[in-house]
């Protein structure tokens, strides 16, 4: 049954692990030239595991941003798993507080996104969560310290279409939240105020600002329950 | 230039506390609280209002090729084909698109 559910989460994450090993090379030859040590690069994928903060990273270490400013703009960065760790806590109380606690050390966008679906349907366990979680970690730390010995031999990547994974999987996950025309304004909202955003603030500050939009649209459309008896 | 190792270190333990206390933040805020009303409508449009939010500037911001092979896999999405399918389906037509669009 655990076992079960881990490997559930393993075939769920795996197209993520194919599509996430170019992105962690061409990181390692980023971090490379911008002087981390193999040992560095490994460490800091390890232990930052995120790919928006470690690219962001890259730029403001080489341009000499002050270390608390650097802390403070990685923070704002993973300000979306701040909605995501709430959104996902509603899925996971059956699991222990301390491994919960620290399952979600593991929670990626992608892990996210895949527990959401998976939720859409059934509980979520522990070992689904590991292995939703885990395998993509192990995948991303060791490619990311292999880039730092390639220097440019990584060419584009964008030719073989695999940064597009991420979105697409994002799609066809997103596509299971369909409820109908409420739905539509949620999305239409976030979608506007995600790509203004991008447009015209710097920074990752369109993806916090286009969920909270979306979110605020929901919450104008909220009608209450005329029972407050369930959970 | 080159950052001194010092730093490097003291700037991954900073990095690494920071978003590990942003994956922890909501699910600290909420495990085990009761939610209901309006709190819990804004907490079920997260999934797809987050979905949304960062895949939108990869759709509609980077050209054709991107939007393209968007409305590609949404129609693989709503079809039901299994997700690794439907990833296979967006992957192939953007790399195409990209290549003769």
């Amino acid at each position: 049954m655990n076992r079960d559910a881990f490997l559930a989460g393993l075939r769920d994450i795996t197209p993520m692990m194919i599509a996430y090993a170019p992105i962690a090379l061409l990181w390692g030859t980023i971090a490379a030239g911008s002087g981390l040590s193999p040992f560095q690069a490994w460490l800091m994928s390890a232990f930052v595991y995120s790919g928006a903060a470690q690219f962001v990273s890259m730029d403001l270490i080489k341009s000499g941003t002050p270390l608390l400013l650097l802390i403070f703009a990685i923070a704002t960065i993973s300000l979306r798993h701040v909605l995501m760790s709430a959104s996902v806590s509603r899925h996971i109380g059956s699991i222990p507080k301390g491994k919960a606690m620290l399952l979600l050390f593991w929670l990626t966008d992608e892990a996210w996104a895949l527990i959401e679906r998976r939720a859409l349907h059934q509980p979520i366990s522990a070992a689904y969560f590991a292995g939703v979680a885990i395998p993509l970690w192990f995948v991303w730390f060791s490619f990311c310290a292999i880039g730092t010995q390639l220097g440019s031999a990584l060419g584009d990547t964008t030719r073989y279409g695999l940064d597009f994974a991420f979105a697409a999987m994002f799609i066809a996950v997103l596509a299971g939240f369909w409820k109908g025309t409420r739905t539509a304004l949620v999305l239409a909202t976030s979608a506007a105020v995600a790509v203004a955003a991008k447009l015209y603030i710097p920074g990752a500050w369109y993806i916090i600002l286009g969920g909270i939009a979306g979110m605020l649209v929901a919450v104008a459309g909220h009608i209450e329950e005329p029972s407050s008896h369930d959970t | 230039m080159t950052p001194d190792g010092w730093f490097i270190y003291i700037a991954i333990l900073g990095m690494g506390l920071a978003t590990y206390a942003t994956r922890l933040a909501g699910y600290v805020l909420l495990n085990g609280k009761h939610i209901s009303g309006r709190f819990k409508t804004a907490l079920e449009a997260v999934p797809p209002a987050i979905l949304t939010a960062v895949i939108a500037p990869t759709v509609f911001l980077q050209g054709p090729a991107e939007m393209i092979s968007g409305g590609i896999t949404l129609g693989a999405a709503v079809m039901k084909l299994p997700l690794l399918v439907t990833i296979g389906i967006g992957v192939a037509s953007v790399a195409l698109l990209r290549t003769f669009v």
